[in-house]
C-alpha cells in the first residue's frame, strides 16, 4: 500500500502554516460550501462519511454531533481536544504546527453544524508552546480574512476560537476532565451521565472532538462523504495518521487509508527494526492499548480489526519494542506513567496504579515474589471498570497483556533475580521513582 | 499559620508574606483583561492567568496565589488546589534553563535515561533541584508528544530532539 497525502498534503511546503498556502491548495472552499448548506445537511454528510473520532474511542463523529439537543437553554460549545498526551502519539501536534488552518476550517464548519456559541476553544496541552504560537498567528490571519468573527462570509453565523493552554495533566485529555480544566478547575473527570452533549462546559451542551477528527471535516465537505469512504473499509473509513516510535529505523507520522497492515507499516514503511533484531511486542494505539506479540501483527489497523485482536487502535500511536528490551521494565515505565497521571479521585485507580508500579519495580529489581504476576492480575481486576473514567482501564491494559503474553519472562525474574539474557533494562536501578 | 509544625518544609513556603503586594505590570494587565474577555466565567480564566503570572514572576509563589485569588474572586485554597494539580506551575523558583527530560516508553527505548543520568551527573543535581548559580533545573517528565524524535529534552518552551550525550553537552555549553 502506498502512503497518501491528504491530511498531510501541505506538510512538505515551506510556508505550510500560512493562510496563503492553505487557500492556494483549495482551503476554506469547504467552509463556503458548508455555509450554503443547512446545519442538518452538514451533519448528515459527516454521518454518511462514517468517520469515527480520531482521539481514541473511535465514536462516530456525525452521531456525536446529532446528540446535541436543539433548544437547550444554555449555549452549545464546540471544544477541540488538542491535549495529545497519550504516550506514543504525536499526530495532532503535526497538524497544528504544519497546517493549522485545516483545523481552524474544520472547527468553523463543525461549529456551524452544531449551532455553537460564538466562542469555542482549542484545549492544547501546555507543553506544545510552539504549536500554540502557530495557532495564535493562524487565528489572527483567519480573523483578518473574515473566516472568524461576526457574520462569517455573510452567512449570519458568528464564531471565534480561543486557544486554551493546559498545564501538564494527561487526564485533561479525557473529555470531562478537559471540560473541568477549561472551567478553571482541577481536571478531574465527571460522573456520566449527564454526558457532555447534554451538560458540558459552562453548563451547556458540549461537543469535544480531536484535532485530527476536526481536520478531516473540511475534506469530507469539500470532496463528499463517498470520496472519504473510498479510503479504508466500511465503518473504518478515511485517511488516517499513524504515529510510529520506539524500535524502528524510521519513526514518524505516516498517512495511509485506514486499513494499512501493522506488519507492512513497521517493516516496509518504517524500515523495520534496527540491526534486524526480532520484534517482541507492539503497542498499536498509545500506552493505553494492550500489547500485541510478533505473531499478531498481520492485521489491518482499523478500529474493528485491532479490537478483535484484543487491543485497540486508540490514538494510532504505534510503539515498537524489540527483543532487546526487558518487557517488565517497559511495562513498569507505562505503569509509572499511569500512577503519575491518575487524578486521585477514585480509590481503585489512585491506589491501584501506584501499587502496580511498585510491584513491577520490585520484580524488575529481582525482589519479586513468586506470585507477583497473579497479584498484578488480581489488582487489575479490582481497578478495571471501577473508576469514573478510562484511565484505570488504560493502566491495566499493558500489565494484563504482558503477563498473559510474556509470562515466562516474568517468571524468569522470580527465579533468576535478573532480566532474561539478551534483554536489557534502560534505567539504573539506584534511582528512586519520582512522582 | 499556626497549624503547621515549624519543621514542616512547607510551613514557610505555603503562606504569603502579607507585606508583599503584587500587581501585574501594564503589559501583563492588558493580556489579563483580554483573557477575561474570552470566557463566560472568571474562574475559567484561572489556568491562562496562572501561565501569565508564571511568565511574569517565574513561579507561582504564595503571594501569586493570593493575588490571583483576589483578581478572580476565588478562595486561595481553590487557586492552590489548581496550582498543585498541574505539573507545569512551578511551586518553587526554577533555574533560568529548565531542562525537562522525557523518559516515557518511546524515549526510554531510545536511551533517554542515559541522557537524564548524564545531566544529573554533569550538573551534580538532584531531580527538581536548581544549580547554585540559578542557571539550571532538571526534571524527569512524562511523554512530550514528540516520540518520533526521541529522546527529547524540553528547555523552557523549546523542544530539543534526537538528543545524544554529545549534542546535549554542546547545547549546554551554548546556554549562558
Amino acid at each position: 500500500m502506498q502512503p497518501i497525502r491528504v491530511l498531510s498534503a501541505n506538510w512538505g511546503k515551506p510556508d505550510s502554516m500560512l493562510i496563503s498556502t492553505y487557500v492556494d491548495g483549495g482551503g476554506y472552499e469547504a467552509l463556503k460550501k458548508a455555509l450554503a448548506m443547512t446545519p442538518e445537511q452538514v451533519i448528515q454528510e459527516v454521518k454518511d462519511s462514517e468517520m469515527r473520532g480520531r482521539g481514541g474511542a473511535g465514536f462516530p463523529t456525525g452521531m456525536k454531533w446529532s446528540f446535541v439537543p436543539k433548544n437547550a437553554p444554555k449555549p452549545t460549545y464546540l471544544l477541540c481536544n488538542a491535549d495529545e498526551s497519550e504516550p506514543g502519539t504525536f499526530k495532532d501536534r503535526q497538524i497544528m504546527e504544519k497546517d493549522p488552518h485545516m483545523l481552524i476550517e474544520g472547527m468553523i464548519i463543525s461549529g456551524y453544524a452544531i449551532a455553537s456559541s460564538p466562542m469555542s476553544y482549542i484545549y492544547i496541552r501546555g507543553e506544545f508552546y510552539y504549536a500554540f504560537t502557530v495557532l495564535e498567528k493562524a487565528l489572527a490571519e483567519a480573523r483578518e480574512k473574515g473566516f472568524l468573527g461576526k457574520n462569517i462570509l455573510g452567512s449570519g453565523f458568528d464564531f471565534d476560537i480561543t486557544v486554551h493552554r493546559g498545564a501538564g495533566a494527561y487526564i485533561c485529555g479525557e473529555e470531562t476532565g478537559l471540560i473541568e480544566s477549561l472551567e478553571g478547575k482541577r481536571g478531574q473527570p465527571r460522573v456520566k451521565p449527564p454526558f457532555p452533549a447534554v451538560v458540558g462546559v459552562f453548563g451547556g451542551p458540549t461537543v469535544v472532538n480531536n484535532v485530527e477528527t476536526l481536520a478531516c471535516v473540511p475534506l469530507i465537505l469539500k470532496n463528499g462523504a463517498a470520496w472519504f469512504k473510498g479510503f479504508g473499509v466500511p465503518k473504518n473509513t478515511g485517511p488516517k495518521l499513524y504515529c510510529v516510535s520506539g524500535h524502528v529505523r524510521k519513526p514518524g507520522v505516516y498517512e495511509f487509508p485506514m486499513d494499512i497492515s501493522l506488519k507492512e507499516l513497521i517493516y516496509e514503511h518504517c524500515g523495520g527494526i534496527p540491526e534486524d533484531r526480532k520484534l517482541k511486542a507492539v503497542i498499536p494505539g498509545g500506552a493505553s492499548a494492550p500489547m500485541l506479540t510478533a505473531d499478531e501483527i498481520d492485521l489491518p489497523l482499523t478500529f474493528d480489526a485491532v479490537m478483535k485482536a484484543g487491543s485497540m487502535l486508540g490514538s494510532a500511536g504505534v510503539i515498537v519494542i524489540d527483543e532487546s528490551a526487558c518487557i517488565v521494565d517497559s511495562v513498569w515505565r507505562l505503569s509509572k506513567f499511569f500512577a503519575h497521571e491518575s487524578c486521585g479521585q477514585c480509590t481503585p485507580c489512585r491506589e491501584g496504579t501506584n501499587w502496580m508500579e511498585s510491584v513491577l519495580d520490585r520484580i524488575e529489581r529481582g525482589e519479586g515474589r513468586e506470585h507477583d504476576h497473579d497479584l498484578l492480575m488480581d489488582m487489575s481486576e479490582n481497578i478495571g471498570g471501577k473508576s469514573l473514567c478510562a484511565l484505570g482501564d488504560a493502566a491495566i491494559g499493558p500489565v494484563i497483556s504482558s503477563i498473559k503474553k510474556f509470562r515466562a519472562e516474568y517468571e524468569y525474574h522470580f527465579t533468576h533475580k535478573t532480566c532474561l539474557p539478551g534483554t536489557r533494562r534502560y534505567r539504573r536501578l539506584g534511582m528512586a521513582a519520582v512522582h | 499559620m499556626a497549624d503547621l509544625h515549624p519543621d514542616n518544609p512547607y510551613a514557610r513556603d505555603r503562606f504569603a508574606d502579607p507585606a508583599t503586594q503584587l500587581t501585574f505590570p501594564p503589559e501583563a494587565q492588558e493580556k489579563f483583561e483580554w483573557i477575561l474577555s474570552r470566557y463566560p466565567t472568571k474562574m475559567a480564566a484561572l489556568l491562562p492567568t496562572l501561565h501569565l503570572a508564571q511568565e511574569t514572576w517565574g513561579w507561582i509563589s504564595p503571594e501569586v496565589v493570593l493575588y490571583l485569588s483576589e483578581l478572580l474572586e476565588l478562595s486561595p485554597a481553590t487557586v492552590f488546589g489548581v496550582v498543585s494539580f498541574y505539573n507545569m506551575y512551578n511551586q518553587k523558583p526554577v533555574g533560568k534553563y529548565f531542562l525537562q527530560v522525557c523518559t516515557n516508553l518511546s524515549c526510554m527505548l531510545r536511551d533517554s535515561y542515559q541522557i537524564y543520568d548524564h545531566l544529573q551527573e554533569k550538573l551534580s543535581l538532584e531531580p527538581g533541584a536548581t544549580t547554585s548559580d540559578g542557571k539550571f533545573t532538571i526534571m524527569e517528565v512524562e511523554c512530550l508528544g514528540s516520540c518520533d524524535t526521541a529522546p527529547v529534552v524540553q528547555i523552557n518552551n523549546d523542544y530539543h530532539e534526537q538528543m545524544t550525550i554529545e549534542s546535549l553537552d554542546q547545547l549546554l555549553d551554548g546556554l549562558k
